[in-house]
């Protein structure tokens, strides 16, 4: 039956996270972008929370089955409080996730413990590459069999939070066909400089170099069997997906709030139809991302597939996060643009879904 | 209750049901009837009348997907033939408005003939709009008057853009709803509607619109000249609640209106009907010569083809998914006001947008008429337009997120 009312299980998640937002995470949004760094109070909060390893495998003391609608949720808000903040805390998914999904059992043992620990450890993935025609599906960065280690080469770029005690995982093409390494960060022939970048810049990213990189057999995600990455970036289109609808929906919030109460020539703004249906295509855009995010999700939990949809709404929702973050600094005219208000940063931070495409956050 | 996006199995038997008649009974008839603007598609209403009511799937036990099914069903007829579907033998909006405000025996009295067997074809229609009342309905100017001496209402004025108007004011056993006002100076409280049968004597039938699209739909225009019906005839009360008396008192009005809460969901499904047949049709005959969608190819990669189609895609289901959420809230009698404008703002601009582009990609076929894409182009406009425009429903939109009163923002 189709339906579009969360669970009562999965509303009181919405509240739970929704109030951690406000109150944990939006206090800190601006202090985060201008110091270019996460307190990691926060993301300790956060992992006491269970937000953090809610998708890991219970066995390892995880939340349990992974749900992608449910983590769209979870992002959404998150999102909703701050990008840079909400990709720090879900940032040991992007490792975790891979793993419980694909991992050898070792590579699971090494790993998931220390995610699912009692504090908070970040993990990372090292997807996107500095080119504008980057095909997440095919990078540049290959691995090449070398008797029982593979030699990796490459650059990678806006690897978040990477550092770690733990490996991250590199995309790469071997054999024309795209597949993961857990890569020590300390590895040999691996060169590290940390980025800045126009928005999210709480996270803090770097690019990679990997100049023959030499990697073990048993470090490849799956080991020989290998791991079916492409199921990954259609996990993290979504993820993607639900985080957009959450910076959007914190630019729409402030454009009320603003319109409401600043008054032009003896009546607010927002009594102005130039402004009430700017207003109100926001709010139609926003749902209508939601529900595709949402319809991408639940064909990732029901087994189906969900490259097509994820894609679609990765696609429309970064466009509309865009717009609608844009649309809320006009909204707030020259305060838009003073970075006493949010909304210029979540027009920076918008701006960042064309690259961070593929963070398998759900 | 959970966020599904599983359809019933009653919804997939309704729609391979819906689907067949939209491509065995409407797509031959289309052309035709587009060209004959305003004759009576009689092939289609006489096998709609004497097989495709009686055929309908009856529900089977299990789950139903409820007002959603509806939806789907008015998606799958106008993706078959937006301006055949309007022109089908039923009560339609008259018979919506009988069902929100009539009696149980208004209700029977006048829906019955719609279910009996045999006879001929009958039409329901509602005339709202006048010359100078459109969205703003509380500015109608047809009047109502009771006549204590023989117990009748009489109505006086002119209707125009009626859908369905000649079919219900002139076949024997249809009906009208029309709105009039009981007393100018109560503004909206005083507006009732009315029940008037086909061929009242005093009402008249001015003409049919010649249109842009829906050209096998009769828009008509309705007189009505010392028109009388029964005093049984009105939906609702006949008491008229002065707005001033108390907060909320223009109760009256708004149930009228309330029937565009369910009747907005179902113009944006089939906007999102007409949008898929010139989407598919799109998608297919560039398939055929070559043209694939690369889901998975990166942004500065994609043909601006490929991105064109990817994003109609993305809109066409994302009206389609803001029209079933309208639609679910009905099925749990919650209130949809709210997204049921912005389902409709969302799919009538959607769809007149996607079915221009698909015009424009195909080029000299798109424009010619020997392909639907044009027809289907100009029959998705007045999705954008009629049971509120886009503007009327972004206003309904905006005073519903700030929480504004319509005194506030018009």
């Amino acid at each position: 039956m189709i339906d579009f009312e969360p669970s009562d299980d999965q509303a009181l998640i919405i509240e739970t996270v929704h109030q951690f937002a406000e109150n944990e995470i939006r206090p800190l949004a601006r202090d985060c972008d201008e110091a270019g760094a996460i307190p990691h109070e926060v993301l300790a909060t956060a992992h006491e929370l269970g937000l953090v390893a809610n998708s890991l495998p219970e066995s390892y003391g995880g939340g349990g089955e992974p749900n992608a609608v449910t983590s769209c949720l979870i992002a959404e808000e998150l999102a909703w409080g701050n990008l840079a903040i909400a990709v720090g805390i879900l940032s040991p998914t992007l490792l975790g996730a891979p793993i419980a999904a694909f991992g050898t059992q070792d590579q699971r043992d090494a790993i998931l413990p220390k995610l699912c620990g009692t504090d908070y450890v970040s993990g990372s993935i090292a997807v996107t590459e500095p080119d504008f025609d980057f095909d997440v599906y095919r990078p540049r960065t290959s691995a090449k069999r070398d008797g029982d280690v593979y030699i990796l080469t490459g650059t990678k770029c806006q690897v978040p939070e990477p550092a770690s005690e733990l490996p991250f995982l590199v995309t790469a093409v071997v054999d024309d066909t795209l597949q993961g390494f857990l890569v020590d960060p300390d590895a040999p022939g691996l060169t590290r400089t940390p980025e800045s970048n126009l928005g999210m810049r709480g996270l803090r990213t770097e690019e990679i170099v990997f100049d023959s990189v030499r990697v073990g057999e048993a470090d490849r995600l799956g080991g020989e069997a290998g791991a079916d990455m492409r199921s990954i970036i259609t996990r993290g289109r979504v993820a993607m997906a639900a985080m957009a609808v959450g910076v959007a929906r914190a630019a729409f919030e402030i454009s009320i709030d603003y319109a409401k109460q600043r008054e032009t020539f003896g009546a607010p703004i927002a009594t102005r139809q130039s402004i009430a249906f700017k207003l109100a295509d926001m709010a139609i855009e926003i749902d209508g991302i939601r529900l595709l995010t949402w319809e991408a999700a639940w064909r990732l939990d029901h087994g189906l597939d969900a490259a097509r949809e994820a894609t679609l709404a990765y696609q429309q929702a970064k466009q509309v996060a865009l717009i609608v973050a844009d649309g809320a600094v006009q909204v707030l005219g020259g305060h838009g643009y003073i970075r006493d208000y949010l909304p210029e940063m979540h027009l920076r931070d918008a701006s960042g879904f064309a690259s961070f495409e593929a963070l398998s956050l759900v | 209750m959970a966020i599904s996006f599983n359809a019933t199995q009653n919804s997939e038997i309704a729609m391979a049901f819906y689907n067949k008649i939209a491509l065995e009974q409407m797509r031959p008839l289309s052309r035709k009837y587009d060209d004959l603007e305003g004759e009576l598609p009689s092939e289609w209403v006489d096998w709609w009348w004497e097989t495709g009511r009686k055929g309908a799937p009856g529900k089977l036990d299990g789950e139903s997907d409820g007002f959603i099914q509806v939806c789907m069903q008015a998606e799958e007829l106008c993706f078959g033939d937006a301006a055949l579907y309007l022109r089908m033998p039923t009560s339609a909006l008259g018979g919506s408005a009988v069902g929100a405000a009539g009696t149980a025996e208004q209700k029977t009295r006048f829906l019955k003939p719609f279910n009996a067997e045999g006879g001929h074809p009958i039409w329901g229609a509602m005339a709202i709009t006048e010359a100078q009342a459109g969205s703003d309905a509380s500015a109608i100017e047809t009047t109502a008057t009771f006549d204590e001496a023989s117990d009748e209402w009489i109505l006086n004025g002119q209707k125009i853009f009626c859908t369905a108007g000649k079919g219900a004011s002139t076949a024997e056993g249809g009906f009208t709803v029309v709105w009039a006002t009981l007393d100018k100076a109560a503004g909206r409280a005083g507006i009732k509607s009315f029940v008037v049968p086909a061929n009242t004597p005093g009402m008249t039938l001015v003409g049919c619109e010649k249109k842009l699209g829906i050209r096998a739909s009769d828009t008509a225009t309705l007189h009505f000249d010392d028109c009388r019906v029964p005093r049984d005839h009105l939906l609702g009360s006949a008491e008229v609640k002065r707005k001033d008396k108390k907060p909320g008192g223009d109760k009256g009005f708004k149930g009228v209106l309330a029937t565009f809460d369910a009747s907005r969901p179902i113009v944006a499904a089939m906007a999102v009907g007409v949008g898929r047949a010139a989407l598919e049709y799109t998608i297919e005959a560039l398939a055929e010569r070559g043209v694939e969608i690369r889901y998975d190819a990166p942004a500065a990669k994609l043909t601006a083809l490929e991105r064109d189609l990817m994003e109609m895609e993305a809109e066409l289901q994302a009206a389609r998914l803001l029209t079933w959420r309208a639609a679910s809230l009905i099925s749990r009698r919650q209130p949809n006001n709210l997204e049921a404008s912005m389902a409709k703002a969302k799919a009538g601009l959607a769809v007149t947008r996607i079915t221009q582009k698909a015009v424009a990609l195909m080029g000299p076929e798109g424009f010619s008429k020997k392909l639907l894409l044009e027809k289907w182009m100009r029959d998705a406009k007045i999705n954008d337009i009629y049971e509120g425009t886009q503007q009327i429903n972004q206003l309904i939109v905006a005073r519903r997120i700030l929480n504004y009163p319509s005194s506030m923002l018009r």
